[in-house]
């Protein structure tokens, strides 16, 4: 039993950093750089909630959905002040202005919601479920059914709609989707908005499985969704829910079965392996061109 | 008048590949560009289809000046590129790499892919096969259909024959050559000098970066400048 409900808690926190692996993969896929500021829009989408709850006394769906259009407008205007201006520069100057955005967003939580621990209320307003002798939390419900709706969702998007096929082709071949007519400037807005709505309900979710809210609350579920990302193939939305699901099982059964400290060292390791075996990720494709 | 080039100057940072060239194409028209490696001629149709920009100079399409407008705006006014190299989408379908060409389209785009699909049967066949599946002449069918796809005002083609075999540049050619005498105003970039001066209506020579010599096709098919240095003799 106890085997199940760890791999039940896995799959859970796994649905997490896959919601939030979905925003690196898409902007690695699209604009191809990496966003790392990608896991302090999951602590803002936190902070958000938390003073709509505490402050404006919204109910927790409302208080979700002004964090989701909060970070997309935060996602939209990071892209469009700090990395368009840089959209030909060398990946590592984008690289290091991810960074300092990352920073600029922990101080200014600082500054605004101070250091102290907030204990963040869980938006999951019932019980448990009781199996036997199988408990499953309501969070661990929600976060499995919110991954599962938004990866069918995102599908969908990305095969059937104009603006998600666009998506595909800038991330394929920009040049080829600019003499298509998309614009890529628009194209990339829309995956950094989709991106940061999307890491508004993960960081939501997080810290209602894990209620300890700091400015840096981000940024641990955000290098373990990057390395899920990686683990699954950057820039496949496949992929990126294998890798999620795993390192979200790998960590709470090496949590379980060998050691509390060492699981997050254990979860990279297996990262490491994975890529020496293959390179582009469990999922990730290479296809060549033909001349 | 189509498209008028006028004294355009572009570079790469440092790299002066383009130094003051003009020319025009009227509506109805097929002009060949020709020239060696790295003569400037993929540049020009860059910098035409708004992927680069000029640093001095002027393009006007359709009586505008569009010398800074972006590539993807052109489209919609109905200029159509077809890369050096295809670049068409690899993991797509041959469908869907059709309905990006339509991106801009208001019209009916399942009686444009009809179109398409009359000068390409090929493709009609292989809708649901992946890009990168395609063989290099497939792709090249398929880089040139959806850019059919707008109905383009003005096609420009970057050396379509690269890199295939004799009968499948004959066939390429075949197509090119009826869809200028359905009436498409074509901007023929080529190495393969004899079979586009045999298409075109008129024809310039690029030299680094320069127009050296300008005629009819057939003008420029007969003159010993050509004849020596792109004809082989
Ligand atoms: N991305 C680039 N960066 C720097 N220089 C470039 C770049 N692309 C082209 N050039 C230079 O600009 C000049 C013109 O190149 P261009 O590709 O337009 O030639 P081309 O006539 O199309 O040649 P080819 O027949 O080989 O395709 C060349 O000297 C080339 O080296
Ligand atoms: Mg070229």
């Amino acid at each position: 039993m106890a085997f199940l409900s760890n791999f039940i808690n896995g799959l859970s926190l796994g649905s997490i950093y896959a919601i939030i692996a979905l925003g690196y993969t898409m902007v690695y896929g699209i604009a191809k750089m990496l966003n790392f500021a990608h896991g302090d829009v999951i602590m803002v989408g936190a902070y958000v909630s938390f003073v709509s709850i505490y402050s404006l006394g919204t109910p927790p769906i409302l208080a979700l959905l002004i964090s989701m259009c909060v970070c997309t407008v935060l996602g939209v205007v990071i892209e469009r002040l700090a990395y368009r201006p840089l959209r030909s520069a060398a990946s590592l100057a984008v690289l290091i202005t991810a960074i300092g955005v990352s920073y600029l967003l922990q101080n200014v939580a600082l500054l605004i919601w101070t250091s102290n621990t907030k204990v963040f209320p869980s938006i999951v307003s019932f019980g448990s479920l009781h199996i036997g002798s199988l408990t499953i939390t309501g969070e661990t419900i929600v976060s499995i059914i919110t991954c599962v709706v938004i990866m069918i969702g995102l599908t969908l998007f990305t095969t059937k709609a104009k603006t998600g096929k666009a998506m595909r082709a800038v991330s394929e071949n920009r040049q080829a989707a600019e003499l298509m007519g998309i614009s890529v400037n628009k194209t990339i807005s829309v995956t950094f908005a989709i991106g940061s709505a999307l890491a508004a309900v993960a960081g939501v979710l997080y810290c209602s499985m894990y209620p300890v809210l700091v400015p840096t609350t981000g940024s641990i579920p955000g290098i373990k969704a990057f390395t899920a990302a990686v683990l699954g193939g950057i820039g496949s939305i496949p992929g990126t829910l294998v890798g999620g699901l795993l390192l979200g099982i790998i960590e709470i059964f090496s949590r379980a079965y060998i050691s509390q400290d060492l699981s997050d060292a254990i979860v990279f390791a297996v990262l490491i392996i994975i890529l020496l075996v293959k390179p582009n990720g469990l999922l990730g494709k290479k296809v060549t061109e033909k001349v | 008048m189509l498209l008028k080039v006028d004294n355009i100057h572009v570079y790469y940072g440092a790299i002066h590949a383009i130094k003051g060239i003009s020319f025009e194409v009227n509506e109805g028209e097929t002009v060949a560009l020709i020239g060696a490696n790295g003569a400037g001629k993929s540049t020009t149709l860059k910098t035409i289809s708004g992927l680069m920009h000029p640093k001095s100079g002027t393009i006007q399409f359709l009586d505008k000046d569009v010398s800074h407008t972006d590539a993807y705006r052109l489209v919609a006014q109905g200029l159509a590129h077809v890369p050096e190299g295809r670049h068409i989408f690899l993991q797509m379908t041959v469908q869907e790499n059709l309905e990006m060409g339509a991106f801009t389209s208001k019209g009916d785009i399942n009686a444009a892919m009809d179109k398409v699909f009359q000068y390409f049967p090929r493709l009609k066949e292989r809708r649901k096969q992946i890009g990168g599946t395609l063989s290099g002449g497939e792709q090249q069918m398929l880089a040139m259909g959806r850019a059919l796809m707008i109905s383009p005002k003005l096609m420009m083609l970057d050396e379509p024959s690269m890199g295939l075999a004799p009968i499948l540049v004959e066939q390429i050619f075949d197509i090119i050559r009826e869809l200028r005498d359905a009436g498409t105003t074509i901007l023929l970039v080529e190495q393969n000098a004899g079979m586009a001066l045999d298409i075109a209506d008129r024809a310039y020579v690029l030299e680094t970066g320069r127009i050296t010599l300008s005629g009819t096709g057939s003008e420029l098919a007969q003159s010993d400048e050509v004849k020596k240095a792109y004809l082989g003799g």
